[in-house]
């Protein structure tokens, strides 16, 4: 398995769009931090782009990389080769190269610029992140056997996750006004990576506001030691259960 | 000025006082708990006015000290005075009285007397300072004092709850009272006024207490200088004066519902410039204040810097400096009779094109969300998401929402130094 | 050495095998046949567990080989579109294919490697590779570990005259090693003096499996192509 790992990792490298993603990052993040004369506000910048354009990339650039590699699929496959063994060592060269970009093109200028709690927390969700969205790629791929359906359906779900989702939520909290729905909150936000990613930076960057909310949510359960390794496992379980659910279905695909 | 001229003369009143007695005759008693002077009770009962007591070495229990003339009090290497959780431990009847270098622990606790560590009693020009207080009720208490100075001491307790607790340093209707380099830690307030007028407090440190760091109530003219509020329960809470002015003070890191970096609630006619908010759930909340000059402070990483409600008037916030602060201005009013001009907003994306260093486009400190999230608490879950993202540039686009004049018409492009 | 029985697969309503048996031995060299979409190549993937039938089962050397991976270190396949990740070098994709089948015992076969004169331009780029030179290397791996079992997709598709020669010489020495090689063309003019035996499949069915020289005596014809047109025509 380690030697799949390492030639997709190689073949990946030097792949030009995670070089292109590289770059992008980090010319955003450097010039955030260069035009903003304090770091907070470069962390604020740089959140979107963690929330909103991390997991784009990761999904539909990892869709495509898997439609594209259907032919090497094929070949490994027709090696003597566990077929659980070959997905988890392209799940893992896809997720830790583009987990490398964004560690090279974003977390290290975080660090540099914005050292503390917050950005660590930010580069760390950002990892999270892609490694979820990596997940729900090649659960998308492996579903449908069609590409431009594949990428669609990965872009659909990115839209899902990232704006789509909040929507309905908001709509609920509105709707529901008069009735606690600080439990109900707490579900809905274990039903998306990206809320629980928001919240945890949250927790690191608004946590005076958060702390003073009238609203206990924040305190009682996203608040304390529990809580926080609580939502990292929900997070974490959003990127085991479409590994999971990839590997049994790529065991049984027909290429 | 005048404060600080009275202040002056004050001290040089003390000193006259004491180097006066001790040239004309005074004599000097040594207790020491071998003896032959056991007890500092003892002592004073013996000295004349003027005289100095050493209180040497040792730990001395005994009911309440009462000193009746002007005394020259000082502990040699730290003596201990134990009020045995019994007693109050030492009251003040006279002017001139100077206590210093004790540690002074145990005092009686009640929940309907006020018990406190030393209390100061229609007396004028009393110094205690340089005192360690640990587990007392009330700390230090003064009523009906003029002119008194109470300086570096260090005043701890362990509070647990408001209601069985006391206050640090407690002044009731007293005047020109000076409060220096204290620190208190661990009380219910850590420093409380009630009708004290002229006074100033500087230079304290008060943490960790449950209450308030600073709490006041009729106290008009006062001054607050260099003060740090830090991590108090409720923060610092003043109301029902007027004439405060507060320098240079750091309020910082009071979370939760009802904690503030400085609540103001019926304050008028006064200052409050150079200090430093940061990292409270709210920096300033203001109800019912009117002409309060809020300027050159920094505003630093707090949930809300300022909520001002609706029952303000004429207050002015200028030059001021926000930053990374999670909402700027809330308020619950949508009339706004209170004016914003010359501060940095670090969330201002306006432009600068006649490059004076005042953005060309008004700047409005209050954000959607915080009116949604005033309304509907729970939606705070979605603060910074892409979809609140949305409606805030929506609102800025086509307003509607928030209150029309609440708005900077001349935020700066920089931050102040 | 490889038995297929009653092999059915069905995509969603296309059957693409129904019920196949065939029984492939060493030393044979079998050449399947048939009109586009009769079902080479979904046999072939079920034989290398690409594809999982949905009834019938398949033998490897007298074991099943669902759900078994082992036995495809005795295969050699060379793809009909042979793709690799595109920054990987020649080089990097041998190493790999070394590294992945780490078969001590087994002295390699780089011998078409050099045939194919592809150790001149070992670092290009897999993604910068002619459609020719990628059936190379795809030619070069199927040999490269001297395997039992040699399965060829289309293996001259997209070749020169030249490379076909080496590629169809290398194939009849492996075959007089004793070795089994199964192979798809729809160039019937090129397996003419390779091939033993003869599968001709049509939509999805096995219509026979003889040896050629049986086909020839049935259908009259001297070269396999007249004898399958032959064919073709009677099934008409």
């Amino acid at each position: 398995m380690k030697k799949i790992i390492k030639y997709v990792l190689l073949d990946l490298l030097r792949n030009r769009i995670i070089i292109a993603y590289t770059i992008f990052l980090a010319v955003i993040s450097l010039s955030v931090f260069n035009l903003e004369d304090n770091p907070s506000k470069g962390i604020l910048s740089l959140l979107n782009l963690v929330l909103i354009i991390v997991p784009l990339v990761s999904v539909v650039f990892s869709t495509i990389y898997v439609y594209n590699a259907a032919e090497f699929i094929e070949l490994l496959v027709s090696q003597p080769l566990r077929r659980v063994n070959i997905w988890l060592s392209i799940f893992t060269g896809l997720a830790s190269s583009v987990c490398m970009a964004f560690l090279v093109g974003c977390g290290i200028p975080v660090l540099i610029y914005a050292p503390g709690d917050t950005g660590l927390m930010m580069t760390a969700m950002g990892l999270l992140l892609t490694i979820v969205f990596v997940a729900i790629a090649l659960l998308a791929s492996v579903l449908t056997r069609d590409k431009a359906k594949g990428i669609g359906v990965a872009i659909l779900l990115w839209f899902y996750f990232t704006l789509i989702f909040d929507g309905i939520v908001l709509f609920l909290l509105f709707q529901f006004m008069d009735y606690p729905m600080e439990k109900p909150m707490i579900v809905f936000s274990c039903l998306n990576p990206v809320d629980l990613a928001r919240i945890l930076i949250l927790l690191k960057m608004d946590i005076s506001a958060l702390m003073g909310a009238t609203s206990a949510i924040f305190r009682d359960f996203f608040g304390n030691q529990w809580g926080i390794a609580a939502t990292i496992s929900i997070m974490l379980a959003w990127a085991i259960m479409p590994l999971w659910w990839s590997v049994r279905k790529f065991n049984r695909k027909d290429l | 000025m005048t404060l600080f001229n009275n202040y002056m003369k004050n001290l040089s009143l003390v000193a006259c006082l004491i180097v006066c007695t001790i040239t004309a005759n005074a004599k000097t008693w040594v207790v020491r708990p071998a003896g032959p002077l056991k007890w500092l009770q003892e002592a004073i009962d013996n000295a004349r006015p003027g005289d100095t007591i050493l209180v040497e070495k040792g730990v001395y229990r005994q009911p309440t000290i009462v000193v009746n003339k002007p005394l020259y009090i000082k502990g040699i290497d730290c003596p201990v005075l134990d009020g045995q959780k019994k007693y109050e431990i030492m009251d003040i009847k006279s002017d001139g009285v100077v206590v210093e270098g004790f540690v002074i622990v145990h005092s009686g606790y009640s929940s309907y007397n006020d018990i406190a560590a030393i209390r100061i009693i229609n007396s004028r020009l009393v110094i205690i300072r340089n005192n360690k207080f640990d587990d007392t009720f009330f700390g230090i208490y003064s009523q009906h004092a003029v002119n008194c100075t109470i300086a570096g001491n260090t005043l701890h307790s362990n509070a647990v709850n408001e209601i069985t607790s006391a206050n640090g340093i407690h002044c009731w209707k007293s005047d020109s009272m000076q409060i220096i380099n204290n620190t208190i830690s661990g009380h219910r307030d850590g420093i409380y006024f009630e009708f004290v007028t002229n006074s100033q407090i500087k230079k304290n440190i008060s943490t960790g207490n449950v209450r308030y760091g600073l709490h006041f109530m009729f106290s008009n003219d006062d001054l607050y200088e260099g003060n740090l509020f830090k991590n108090n329960g409720a923060g610092v809470a003043v109301m029902f004066s007027k004439g405060v002015t507060m320098l240079r003070n750091t309020f910082s890191e009071n979370w939760g519902g009802a904690a503030y970096g400085i609540l103001l609630k019926e304050i008028s006619d006064s200052h409050i410039q150079h200090n430093r908010f940061i990292r409270n759930t709210t920096g300033i909340f203001m109800e019912g204040t009117n002409r309060i000059k809020v300027e050159q402070n920094v505003f630093d990483n707090n949930g809300w810097a300022l909520k001002i409600q609706a029952s303000c008037n004429d207050n002015t916030v200028t030059g001021n400096n926000f930053i990374g602060n999670s909402f700027d201005v809330a308020t619950n009013g949508t009339l706004v009779l209170n004016s914003f001009t010359n501060n940095y907003w670090d969330k201002y994306e306006g432009y600068d094109l006649n490059r004076d260093g005042i953005g060309d486009v008004p700047y409005r400190p209050v954000s959607v969300y915080a009116m949604i999230a005033e309304r509907n608490p729970v939606t705070m879950m979605l603060f910074r998401s892409f979809i609140t993202g949305l409606l805030d540039k929506a609102e800025k686009t086509i307003p509607g929402f928030i209150p029309e004049n609440l708005k900077d018409d001349r935020p700066k492009m920089k931050a102040f130094k | 050495m490889i038995i297929a029985t009653n092999v059915t697969k069905k995509f969603s309503k296309l059957t693409a095998l129904d019920n196949v048996s065939v029984s492939c031995n060493k030393g044979q060299a079998i050449s399947l046949i048939g009109p586009n979409g009769s079902g080479k190549t979904t046999l072939i993937k079920c034989l290398l567990g690409m594809v999982v039938p949905d009834s019938g089962f398949i033998t490897f050397n007298k074991k099943n080989i669902a759900h078994n991976w082992q036995y495809r270190s005795a295969i050699g396949y060379m793809p009909q579109i042979g793709r690799y990740p595109e920054n990987m070098t020649i080089a990097q994709v041998l190493d790999m294919m070394k590294d992945i089948r780490k078969q001590k015992a087994v002295q390699l076969d780089e011998e078409l490697i050099y045939l194919f004169k592809l150790d001149g331009m070992m670092n290009k780029r897999m993604g910068t590779l002619s459609g020719g030179t990628r059936q190379k290397v795809s030619a070069s791996l199927a040999f490269l570990f001297d395997p039992e079992v040699l399965i060829l997709d289309e293996p001259t598709a997209g070749l020169d005259p030249l490379s076909t020669e080496i590629l169809k010489e290398k194939i009849r020495k492996e075959k007089q090693q004793g070795k089994l090689i199964m192979i798809t063309s729809h160039i019937l003019s090129d397996l003419d003096d390779i091939i033993t035996e003869v599968i001709y499949m049509e939509e999805g069915r096995l219509k026979f499996h003889k040896s050629l020289s049986q086909l020839q005596l049935d259908t009259g014809e001297k070269t396999l192509s007249r004898a399958i047109a032959h064919v073709m025509q009677a099934g008409l």
